[in-house]
């Protein structure tokens, strides 16, 4: 199985946007998932990204993006002026975890946000041999991550209960991007090796 | 340099019959302004991108004249074939602006009311007057609307001005170091520089040219002051620190810091070319700027009534402290609001408020990106 732009996460996100959704992205890179939402879903899209060069890759690839630190919230958004806000794979670069995820159901009236899972079997496998784990969603070696925060997919959604999110749905993958599923949440968080959540505020 | 420069340019004369009201309550009965124009306006003429200027900048933004091999425009190295504003896919225009000192009717030229120069009886002239004025030349270019238009500083809030007042007319913006209105402080800046020009005993109430004198001066003074606030502290520390020009001290009022003889030679080259009423107008031109100021200070409202197919880029320098970045994050939250379609770059520089004249990969490499997505 092909996925969009050797994205699984994507392909996630993808078939929760409908057409003509307004969607904000948060870390977005080069902009590649709004590019390709735009393309297969006509959505009006903008992305917000920090480092220079991924500004100027998002504005090549037809992109709007805003340069911006998402530690500093997202003063410049109003509130509900996004259909879906997605934070793919950034969550645990950020060291304001609760403050980003409020922000992003001040701005959006839903978050998407996909993460690795630090208990992924492998994970944990390469831990008890002693070392910290690199893998195909956690590509850094310890003393290059951009990673501030380890947490699991059970962690995630002790945190949305704490904070009274609704998560209206949930995938997990693992390495190969295949879809796992359990009845067992214990086995999922084992077997998992990325979490796609899609949030709300409790109605 | 990537790209190339346009080479050699002249520039062209138009002549307006027609009276233009301005924001002042004053009223223009004719007036010529002076243009370039760079690269080829294709058959739709769809094109065309518009340049506005800067407070001391003028219509010669790119390329050089024929016999003036020296006198390259003020924006040349982001204008030519294969440059950001590639002469090869857009048609540029660029304009000195009413009020000006570069051709353009302004104090200095001769009203032919009085068949004497205009000076201090030159009306004020707002942002808005000169997007006016500038429509007035696309209409005479056969130019419906600009595929962009794009400034630094007060050029940019020209850019801003035209999304509001045609929007039309624009359909994309590049609006670089700018803000939506000047604070306190920045009009206070511009108070003591225009206080420099008032107060030389050589201004005589802006008629100097009738006793065939300069207020060179005042004018000095005020190119001074402009000039510290457009550097940043670092690269002033950088460039000149403490350096001395003798080594040593010398215990009198000569020059004696590098950055002492910096400022003057800035200040005489300015004062040697530059028209003091030109620099009254622009900097009350600055300081009137305030497209809100209708909808109640409400820029969500104002830049409501840009065209929702408009796109924005906006841009500022992270050591540009006389138009910050904060500034320019007003344009776009009130853009946002209004779910217009903008990016914004954040650039590291260290040129301070200049950054925006200067060439940097990142910089020009946005602007370029930005263009690229632009339908000629």
């Amino acid at each position: 199985m092909t996925h969009t732009l050797g994205r699984p996460d994507f392909d996630v996100i993808t078939a929760w946007i409908e057409p003509g959704h307004r969607v904000l992205d948060l870390g977005c890179g080069d902009g590649a998932l709004l590019k390709h939402l735009l393309e297969t879903r006509g959505i009006q899209g903008v992305g917000v990204d920090f480092e220079p060069a991924n500004v100027l890759a998002a504005l090549r690839n037809g992109v709007n993006v805003i340069q911006g630190n998402l530690e500093n919230g997202l003063t410049d958004f109003a509130d509900q002026a996004f259909d879906h806000v997605v934070l793919s794979r950034t969550l645990q670069t950020v060291r304001h975890t609760e403050g980003i995820l409020r922000e992003m159901l001040r701005v959006g009236r839903e978050a998407v946000v996909s993460f690795p899972n630090f208990a992924y079997w492998k994970n944990l496998r390469s831990v008890l041999d002693g070392r910290m784990p690199v893998s195909e969603d956690l590509p850094y070696q310890w003393y290059d991550s951009p990673n501030v925060r380890f947490f699991t997919l059970l962690d995630f959604e002790a945190l949305c209960g704490k904070m009274g999110l609704t998560v209206r749905e949930r995938r997990v993958l693992d390495e190969q991007g295949q879809p796992v599923e359990s009845e067992d949440e214990r086995e999922l968080n084992f077997l998992g090796s990325l979490a796609v959540f899609r949030l709300s505020h409790t109605a | 340099m990537p790209g190339q420069s346009v080479g050699v340019v002249q520039s062209q004369r138009a002549h307006f019959d027609q009276a233009l009201p301005l924001r002042s309550g004053g009223i223009l009965p004719a007036y010529d302004l002076v243009y370039e124009t760079y690269g080829t306006l294709n058959a739709a003429k769809s094109n065309a991108i518009l340049v506005c200027h800067a407070l001391s900048g003028h219509h010669h933004v790119a390329g050089h004249y024929a016999d003036a091999p020296n006198n390259i425009g003020w924006w040349d190295n982001i204008i030519g074939p294969g440059r950001p504003l590639d002469t090869e896919r857009f048609f540029i225009v660029g304009v000195n602006n009413l009020g000006g000192c570069h051709g353009s009717t302004g104090p200095s030229t001769i009203n032919p009311a009085t068949g004497k120069p205009w000076g201090a009886d030159f009306p004020i002239v707002a942002v808005s007057d000169w997007v006016e004025a500038q429509a007035r030349l696309a209409d005479l270019l056969g130019i419906d609307s600009w595929a962009a238009v794009v400034g630094g500083s007060l050029g940019g809030m020209q850019a801003l001005r035209w999304t509001i007042s045609q929007p039309e007319r624009v359909r994309n913006a590049a609006i670089i170091a700018s803000a939506p209105k000047l604070t306190a402080q920045n009009i206070a800046f511009n108070d003591v520089a225009r206080q420099a020009i008032l107060t030389d005993p050589d201004f005589h109430g802006g008629h100097y040219y009738e006793h065939n004198t300069r207020p060179v001066r005042g004018l000095r003074l005020a190119r001074m002051l402009g000039h510290i606030t457009y550097l940043s502290d670092d690269q002033m520390g950088e460039k000149f620190g403490r350096e001395l020009r003798n080594g040593s001290f010398s215990f009198d009022y000569d020059v004696e810091f590098e950055v002492e003889s910096y400022l003057r030679y800035q200040g005489d080259k300015f004062a040697g070319y530059f028209d003091a009423n030109t620099y009254l107008l622009m900097t009350k031109a600055l300081d009137y700027f305030d497209p809100a100021r209708l909808d109640g200070g409400d820029l969500t409202k104002a830049l409501g009534r840009s065209h929702p197919d408009t796109g924005f880029l906006i841009a500022s320098f992270t050591t540009d402290w006389r138009f910050s970045p904060a500034r320019s994050r007003e344009i776009v939250a009130a853009l946002l609001a209004n779910k217009r379609r903008v990016s914004y770059a954040e650039i590291d520089l260290n040129f301070g408020h200049d950054s925006f004249l200067m060439e940097d990969a990142q910089y020009h490499g946005i602007v370029d990106a930005f263009l690229r997505n632009v339908k000629p």
